[in-house]
């Protein structure tokens, strides 16, 4: 707890409102995750914290690292790029894999595939 | 060597990547990461990444600032259904069909990214022969709204981007 | 003043950051299909990638933006993995 010391009181009143928003998304994300009642619609829980909630934190630290000039602030924007291009990619593929187990099961909960004689997708 | 020049600017993102991961520019850095930003490109080329000219891209800004907008609306409404469940039966929750016009794969990527990042949808599966997108809605109001919010706010601009 | 605000709120953050890892957690435990703790599992990695973000400005250490940025990459490797066996594999629940 060296870092913060000598942080202005203009900046840290910021960065502490952006990781604890951030935070608090995250949570509210996770809980989500419990409270929903369906797994298509828990897929929708962890998106609060893979937008908002880990851009406030990542925005809570640039703002903190370039008051404090220690280093460049480039690493977070790479973590948001990585963030944003794999998330949805994660969710794309665990819906169709989930949606094409169910179908395999024949539930009665999800559409049926389009064609019948569509081609065998991956 | 023709072929080759639509790379370009995915070559240079893995460079600009390579740099920001090292943490340097020095003359050392930068040589490895062209040798390897090339070994990126000639993957791409290896998966054939589709490529072709961009429309007009003076729609990427507007694009970028509603897909903003889009986001903070969601989340909130999001976290608004989390943390207070409205009573049982009045939130349904549900599988949407939506035709689409749009056909560049780029673009169809570029939608598929954009409604899994938005709190509240999740695109789940196409049918490239029929051009139906099937998503998921938290909170399904009323389908039609959902049919044309999706080919209003996304499709229009992304095909005059992509095609 | 300044530094006794944010280490105060820096550490509530990692506080709601940690519950919001045990409710992932529950949500592994709890499945009731393998795709549920997939969806939990990589909602874990996420939540792990920003604490480990807070971390990194509580202590000014660049290291541990390298974790998040590996932990962020490896979930994602993961996921996807797991995700692809659900379609593929036999999986026995």
């Amino acid at each position: 707890m060296t870092a913060s010391a000598d942080i202005p009181l203009w900046a840290a009143l910021p960065v502490a409102l952006l990781v604890l928003a951030g935070a608090a998304l995250g949570l509210v994300g996770s809980i989500g995750l419990l409270r929903l009642r369906s797994f298509y619609e828990r897929l929708h829980a962890p998106t609060l914290a893979t937008t908002l909630g880990i851009g406030a934190i990542l925005a809570g630290s640039m703002l903190f690292f370039t008051v404090l000039q220690t280093r460049p602030v480039l690493h977070e924007v790479l973590i948001a790029a990585v963030v944003v291009v794999t998330t949805p990619v994660t969710l794309m593929l665990l819906a169709r894999a989930a949606l094409q187990r169910d179908r395999a099961e024949g539930s009665t909960q999800v559409p049926g595939a389009a064609a019948p004689e569509a081609p065998p997708r991956e | 060597m023709r072929r080759r020049l639509p790379y370009v600017l995915p070559v240079l993102a893995f460079l600009l990547l390579w740099l920001l991961l090292a943490r340097s520019i020095s003359p050392g850095a930068i040589l490895l990461g062209a040798v390897l930003a090339v070994a990126g490109g000639a993957v791409l080329a290896w998966l054939r990444m589709p490529v072709g000219r961009l429309g007009r891209l003076r729609g990427v800004p507007g694009l970028l600032a509603a897909i903003l907008a889009e986001v903070v609306r969601s989340n909130n409404a999001v976290a608004r259904i989390i943390l207070r469940p409205p009573p049982p039966g009045t939130r349904r929750a549900g599988f949407v069909a939506v035709p689409l016009r749009m056909r560049d794969p780029r673009g169809l990527s570029a939608l598929a990214c954009i409604l899994t990042a938005t709190p509240g949808t999740v695109w789940v599966d196409y049918d490239a022969r029929s051009g139906v997108m099937l998503m998921h809605v938290l909170d399904m109001v009323d389908e039609e709204t959902w049919v044309r919010t999706i080919q209003d706010r996304w499709e229009r601009p992304l095909m005059e981007i992509f095609e | 003043m300044s530094a006794a605000i944010l280490s105060w709120s820096l550490l509530a953050a990692q506080l709601l950051l940690a519950a919001a890892m045990g409710c992932a957690v529950l949500r592994v435990l709890a499945g009731p299909r393998a795709q549920d703790r997939v969806l939990a599992l990589d909602t874990l990695y996420v939540n792990a990638a920003m604490l480990l973000l807070v971390f990194g400005i509580r202590t000014g250490s660049t290291h541990y933006f390298e974790a998040a940025l590996l932990i962020t990459l490896l979930g994602f490797v993961a996921t996807a993995a797991l995700a692809k066996f659900l379609m593929r594999g036999e999986v026995i629940e």
